[in-house]
């Protein structure tokens, strides 16, 4: 027993020691420690949206015409389109013509391995601590954890490793628009089909105008040698990101995907609107973490990101299962609502959330269980954290189709508030049109009590370190679901936006 | 160790603690007894620095420190550990994370190196072995789930592992039945009965200090100490009630 607790703290231990130089950089964070950019020279689609852009955008990338058709399509599609506002969001007026479409590092290298990057996007990397486990395997580390990386950077993929050992495996990992070249036919055959064209606004411009992303398939019965991941990073001053990931599972396959983002910091607000799709096979399971913690803007609610998202993963198959974790902590408005189209017989869809918002942070963010196959179960586990003058929503949908015999659902939405000048609400949708569904669905909302914090900083812990313990604690049944890459990054992160926010 | 002279304190509106004086050395052990209200506990949280607990006058001297300057998590490096009369849950953290980032940043603000992961379970085994607390316990989140007994054991562990100067102990024998207290009266001598170490040990019963013995006892009656004496006289205050005594 007391060897379990050993592993486990010098596991901590370790992990600390792993991501040091991240730390190293978020320790001293009073400020957003990511708020530079670099100097790279980049290659601009003209300012501003219309067909020219797309056209653009489409030759940049040497696509064929189908490709080019779909994007027009859905141009003209989104041109008739209009911008939702159900959420519990306050958002300015966007000028969708006032901001770059495409930008892409000049003189973009065509390249197998970190070794031959531009040293200068290397120091991006190493800034936004992506090399931590990167060095770790380049360097020959014996035990290391292997996560193979495909970095985009702004807009386009620079590198992607760990080709060789994955193609081995069958598992195929390249940037979208490599794919839409070299695996066309499943690109076509997937692409849309989870979050059709017309879905909604942001989905529909990122159709037209999708940058780059990432495709992954892993073939029948193979489980993925590694944890794939994807560090997105918003860098071109007014330029979009607009990410599209495509992800299948064929049969009986397994695939962990990690997604980490970071920005740097620009005063005027910069817009996101990113498409993942997920789909499983029979017995395929897909596991999804995102830790987004982009430009929140400033103390005054100044600059950030708009962070408009669609993911969703369709468990096509029986005995699929696709699970979301995503740590928010970032942009200054988030709309996502990672969801799952639970089709399969026996399927389950899983979704924990942290999502803390500080200063004039707005998020609206939570799930959507979609069953239609028997016995499908889902578990939605959301935990909001508001401070500051911040409002944060969890939206969440549980339906249950007609057909869809013995389902089963468990929801627990728990709010924490720190100060009496932010909002937390909850609102759950819940249809069953099938009378043997079992739902259920717990509430909480909370704040740090005194009599916590005076406990924690009485055994020796300052303002800021109690409050940081009591919302990991808070936090902690999403938390554990993290990547162990992850988590230590993530309690971090929920420190640094914090700061500021007591006393 | 510590110097109490005068001391004035008030929750609210509401004075509590009206000119209480006390003085402790190192290795000295000492009880306050004291009817319902008498402001025991206020007077442990002051010592804590507990916002809300405010000031208005006197002085408190710990080891040579103005104790009324510090902030609280200060005063925990200094080496004053509260042992809570209600601990405390924290969801979701564990006893041994939230123990070892406590001990973690007593010692960073003294000056010392942080306990290795390895270090720390080392000791946090002792500890509990010292108060024969499994450690699947400390592994479960801090006090969550625990009955009365064992979150009064708890505190104990912690107060081994954090190893303080000055320990204040608020009732720590209550909810114990007799099997715990005598753990934890054993507990307390071990960690506490020490020559460079002090003990306040706050209680209603008679109970604990035939296990812990104090070198002074003290009755505490409307916001001061009405009366010092020896070991006899938490006898006496059994026999005779606060009432007769205090008067």
């Amino acid at each position: 027993m007391s060897e379990v607790v050993k592993t486990d703290i010098q596991e901590q231990d370790e992990r600390a020691a792993m991501n040091a130089e991240a730390q190293a950089a978020v320790d001293n964070a009073s400020n957003y420690e990511f708020g530079w950019s670099s100097d790279i020279e980049q290659d601009f689609a003209p300012k501003g949206l219309n067909e020219d852009t797309v056209r653009f955008i489409s030759d940049k990338k040497g696509e064929p015409q189908w490709m080019l058709d779909w994007r027009l399509k859905a141009f003209r599609m989104w041109e008739t389109m209009e911008s939702p506002d159900w959420a519990k969001l306050d958002i300015p007026m966007i000028d969708y013509q006032d901001a770059y479409y495409y930008a892409e590092p000049k003189a973009k290298p065509k390249l197998n391995s970190l070794d031959e990057v531009d040293p200068e996007i290397l120091r991006v990397y190493e800034k936004l601590g992506i090399p931590i486990e990167e060095q770790k395997v380049l360097a020959g580390v014996e035990g290391a954890r292997k996560v193979a990386v495909d970095a985009v950077f702004d807009s386009v993929s620079v590198a992607t490793t760990f080709r060789e050992e994955l193609e081995e495996a069958g598992v195929i990992f390249r940037s979208i628009s490599e794919a839409i070249k070299e695996y066309p036919d499943l690109v076509k055959k997937y692409l849309g089909k989870v979050v059709p064209m017309k879905d909604n606004y942001f989905a529909t411009l990122n159709c037209a105008v999708f940058s780059d992303g990432t495709f992954v398939y892993i073939p029948k019965g193979v489980r993925c040698p590694m944890e794939l991941s994807t560090y997105f990073r918003i860098n071109a001053e007014n330029t979009g990101q607009f990410e599209r990931t495509l992800i299948v599972a064929d049969e009986g396959s397994y695939v962990s995907y990690l997604e980490g983002c970071t920005a740097p910091m620009r005063d005027e607000n910069q817009l996101h609107a990113a498409v993942v799709e997920l789909v499983a096979m029979d017995d395929a399971e897909i596991k999804y973490s995102t830790v987004q913690n982009w430009y929140p803007g400033d103390e005054d609610g100044k600059g950030g990101i708009y962070n408009f998202v669609t993911k969703r993963g369709l468990c096509q198959g029986k005995n699929s299962k696709i699970s979301w974790t995503q740590v928010e902590t970032g942009s200054a408005v988030t709309w996502k609502y990672p969801s799952c189209v639970l089709n399969g017989e026996n399927s389950v869809g899983e979704f924990y959330s942290v999502a803390l918002t500080n200063n004039y942070q707005q998020a609206d963010t939570g799930t959507k269980m979609i069953h239609n196959g028997k016995n499908s179960r889902s578990t939605i586990i959301s935990k909001g954290i508001s401070a500051g003058k911040s409002d944060n929503t969890y939206r969440g949908l549980v339906r249950v189709g007609a057909n869809a015999e013995n389902v089963r659902n468990f929801t627990q939405c728990d709010s924490l508030l720190l100060g009496d000048t932010c909002g937390a609400h909850t609102v759950p949708y819940i249809e069953v049109k099938n009378p043997t569904a079992q739902i259920e669905h717990e509430a909480t909302t909370s704040k740090i009590s005194d009599d916590q914090m005076f406990y924690a900083q009485q055994r020796g812990l300052d303002e800021e370190e109690a409050v940081s313990l009591i919302v990991n604690g808070f936090a902690k049944d999403v938390l554990k679901q993290l990547p162990m890459e992850f988590a230590v990054e993530a309690q971090k992160l929920l420190a640094i936006s914090l700061e500021g926010s007591v006393g | 160790m510590l110097k109490i002279e005068n001391l004035h304190a008030q929750v609210g509106d509401i004075e509590i603690l009206k000119g209480l004086s006390l003085e402790l050395n190192a290795g000295e052990i000492h009880a306050i007894m004291g009817p319902n209200g008498a402001g025991k506990s206020t007077l442990s949280y002051a010592l804590g620095g507990r916002p809300g607990y405010e000031i208005t006058s006197g002085s408190v001297n710990f080891d040579g420190q103005d104790l009324l300057e510090l902030d609280p998590h200060e005063r925990a490096a200094a080496g004053i550990f509260l042992g809570f009369q209600y601990p405390v849950e924290i969801p979701g953290v564990s006893n041994l994370q939230f123990l070892r980032e406590s001990l973690n940043s007593q010692r960073k603000s003294r000056g010392e190196e942080p306990l290795s992961g390895a270090e720390f379970i080392k000791l946090a085994k002792e500890k509990a072995g010292l108060l024969k607390m499994d450690m699947d316990m400390l592994k479960r989140a801090v006090n969550v789930g625990f009955s009365g007994g064992e979150k009064k054991r708890n505190e104990m562990v912690q107060m081994g592992i954090i190893d303080p100067k000055l320990a204040i102990l608020d009732e720590t024998d209550s909810g114990l039945d007799i099997d715990a207290l005598r753990v934890v009266g054993s507990g307390i001598n071990a960690i506490m009965r020490k020559p460079d170490k002090a003990v306040l040990l706050i209680t209603h019963y008679q109970r604990l200090l035939d296990l812990v013995k104090p070198d002074f006892v003290h009755v505490l009656a409307g916001g001061r100490i009405v009366k010092t004496g020896g070991p006899e006289l938490a006898l006496q205050l059994e026999e005779e009630g606060y009432e007769a005594v205090a008067a």
